[in-house]
């Protein structure tokens, strides 16, 4: 079946009109050096039959393995309904459409995806997601800078998900942006208060991750406060599960944290090759014309009825072009599609007992890995369902070794944290039974034994 | 609607009206508020902040658009028109009347370069060709 819509004779109609004889013609500006003549590496053509099997031994071959690994991307239920409604015709082309208005489903969906965050983080306002919590936290870095005006300096704890660190950096250094590393307390794991409260340089914001990378819960409130005096926003960077048992960001402190931030994958989202994910991004309305993306508001028409249309479009790159506030950003439609879904299914309560869920199973992990010989937890704060724990032997040769009895057995720390010696974080989900957490167990106190 | 005579004008369509203690009221003209439609924010300079001339100190957004303000002169900000916080529509209503931002010029040479109302009627009529 042919997908270029042009005959032969359209193609040659369009080279006379331009006046150039062959389609290279075209690309004649191109040295012939750098042109390949051949993709030597790209095999040929295959048919449908052969690719669907080639790609069914592929999927064998990563195997089914039993995951403890969190780290940013978790493993949770996903009812059955979310894709099986979100991949309808009329959501799965979904995208915030250039004719907005003339989707008013479309528009709809992600009226009821804004609203659902804004109740999720107790803040005023959110766009129609972007592209990931990474770079969620890196615009919202920007528009705290934007914001603050007087300061190009952000404190960023070394609690915050190294890679997330790394996107912020490679967004923001260029722009003159200063990111003010902050250590972690040893024994607790905790973003010290005092850093902040004390901080002997000025800043335009704090990011404040709840839990933070080691699965640990922040004193948010504290750090918080301690933004506000010094003048500073406060940057919430949150899991969403979480929130259907912590506190919002909205409510932190006294005033509430600024600008609320998180990936959204854990919301119906599948684990697959690291995304696509989505950002989610919700603020104050008194910084709303400094938030990127796309925001949808409802309105009526002109017979009084209920309707959705874009608004505060000044910000964007379209009309504001290179002063936009931003010109990398775009939302993540689909994905937002199956999150809303996810919400709407499992509601309010749905939600708190997802997250209560898998506090209590990364509980019953840790009590029952404790039992090993060697093995212990390294911080002593509360967890949300994820905590690093301290392996008697070197974390990567006990993964493999998980690996060969079908356990992944969390994220080796010792590349991102090598001061914490042979540290392992550790996730447990609602998806992981009584039965799971035993078999972990076993099998780490299996290679522990086999290794000495 | 005329070009009010006892004004100066920029060719970034700021009016200035120059007071009698030598500051500057500065807003934008009805020509520039026509053309931008209805406005839904305005955001004025930081009071106390110091400008250059032609330097972007202010942004006026409408429904359809958003454009920078720019300093007519260069100087320190002494005033800013809150009102237009919470009515950037007194812009659309009547243009001159509402100012955006008062500055106390610290090149005084710079005003004269600025346009009369008659230079400013040209620039608006070659606009409209």
């Amino acid at each position: 079946m042919p997908f270029i819509p042009h005959t032969e004779d359209d193609i040659r109609e369009m080279l006379a009109a331009i006046g150039v004889a062959r389609i290279d013609d075209l690309f004649d500006e191109i040295p012939a050096a750098l042109k390949s003549s051949r993709l030597s590496s790209i095999a040929e053509g295959l048919s449908e039959m052969e690719v669907t099997r080639l790609m069914a031994e592929r999927a064998r071959d990563d195997g089914h393995y039993l995951s403890f690994i969190g780290a940013g991307a978790y493993e949770h239920h996903i009812p059955a309904a979310v894709w099986q409604i979100a991949t309808r015709g009329e959501f799965y082309s979904a995208y915030t459409p250039y004719q907005a208005e003339a989707s008013q489903g479309t528009l709809q969906l992600l009226y009821e995806y804004q609203s659902m965050m804004c109740a999720l983080t107790g803040l005023d306002v959110s766009n129609a997601s972007l592209y990931d919590g990474a770079s969620a936290l890196a615009e919202a870095v920007l528009m705290a800078v934007r914001q603050h005006k007087s300061c190009r300096r952000v404190l960023m704890p070394r609690t915050v998900h190294p890679a997330y660190r790394a996107c912020v950096r490679s967004i923001c250094v260029n722009q003159g942006i200063e990111l003010a590393e902050l250590g972690y307390d040893p024994a607790s794991g905790r973003t010290p208060v005092e850093a902040v409260r004390d901080s002997a340089v000025e800043f335009a914001a704090l990011v404040v991750p709840q839990p933070n990378f080691f699965g640990v819960l922040e004193d948010v409130d504290e750090l918080t406060r301690s933004a506000h005096e010094r003048g500073a926003l406060a940057i919430a960077c949150v899991n969403p599960t979480s929130l259907g048992l912590l506190k919002p960001p909205g409510q932190w402190g006294d005033q509430g944290a600024d600008i609320a931030v998180g990936d959204g994958q854990p919301l119906g989202i599948p684990l697959a090759n690291g995304g696509p994910y989505f950002g989610a991004m919700v603020c104050r309305q008194a910084l709303v014309r400094q938030m990127p993306g796309r925001i949808v508001g409802a309105t009526v028409d002109a017979d009084g009825r209920r309707g959705y249309a874009l608004t505060l479009q000044a910000r964007e790159q379209h009309i504001r072009r290179s002063k936009a506030t931003s010109n990398i950003c775009t939302n993540q439609g689909l994905a937002v599609t199956a999150a809303t879904i996810y919400l709407a299914l499992l509601g309010a309560e749905g939600l708190k007992r997802v997250a209560a869920q898998s506090h209590a199973r990364t509980r019953g992990l840790v009590e029952r890995l404790e039992k090993a010989h060697g093995v212990s937890r390294v911080f002593a704060a509360p967890v949300f369902h994820e905590t690093v724990m301290r392996l008697p032997r070197a974390p990567r040769e006990v993964l493999e070794r998980l690996r060969a009895q079908g356990v992944l057995g969390g994220l080796d720390l010792s590349d991102a944290y090598p001061e914490l010696g042979n540290a392992l974080l550790v996730c447990a989900t609602e998806t992981k039974t009584e039965a799971d957490l035993n078999a972990y167990a076993a099998a780490l106190t299996q290679c522990l034994r086999a290794a000495a | 609607m005329s070009i009010p005579a006892d004004l100066k004008y920029t060719d970034t369509h700021e009016w200035v009206r120059i007071e009698k203690d030598g500051s500057l009221t500065i807003g934008i003209t009805h020509h520039a508020q026509d053309l931008l439609g209805d406005l839904v924010y305005v955001e004025n300079p930081k009071l106390g902040r110091t400008v250059r001339k032609g330097e972007e100190c202010g942004v006026v957004e409408s429904v359809k658009a958003a454009s920078d303000i720019y300093a007519p002169v260069s100087g320190e900000v002494v005033g800013v028109n809150e009102a237009l916080d919470e009515a950037p529509q007194q812009i659309n209503e009547s243009a001159y009347q509402a100012w955006m931002f008062r500055l106390k010029p610290s090149q005084p040479g710079e005003i004269e370069a600025l346009l009369d109302a008659a230079a400013y009627q040209k620039l608006v009529e070659a606009e409209a060709h």
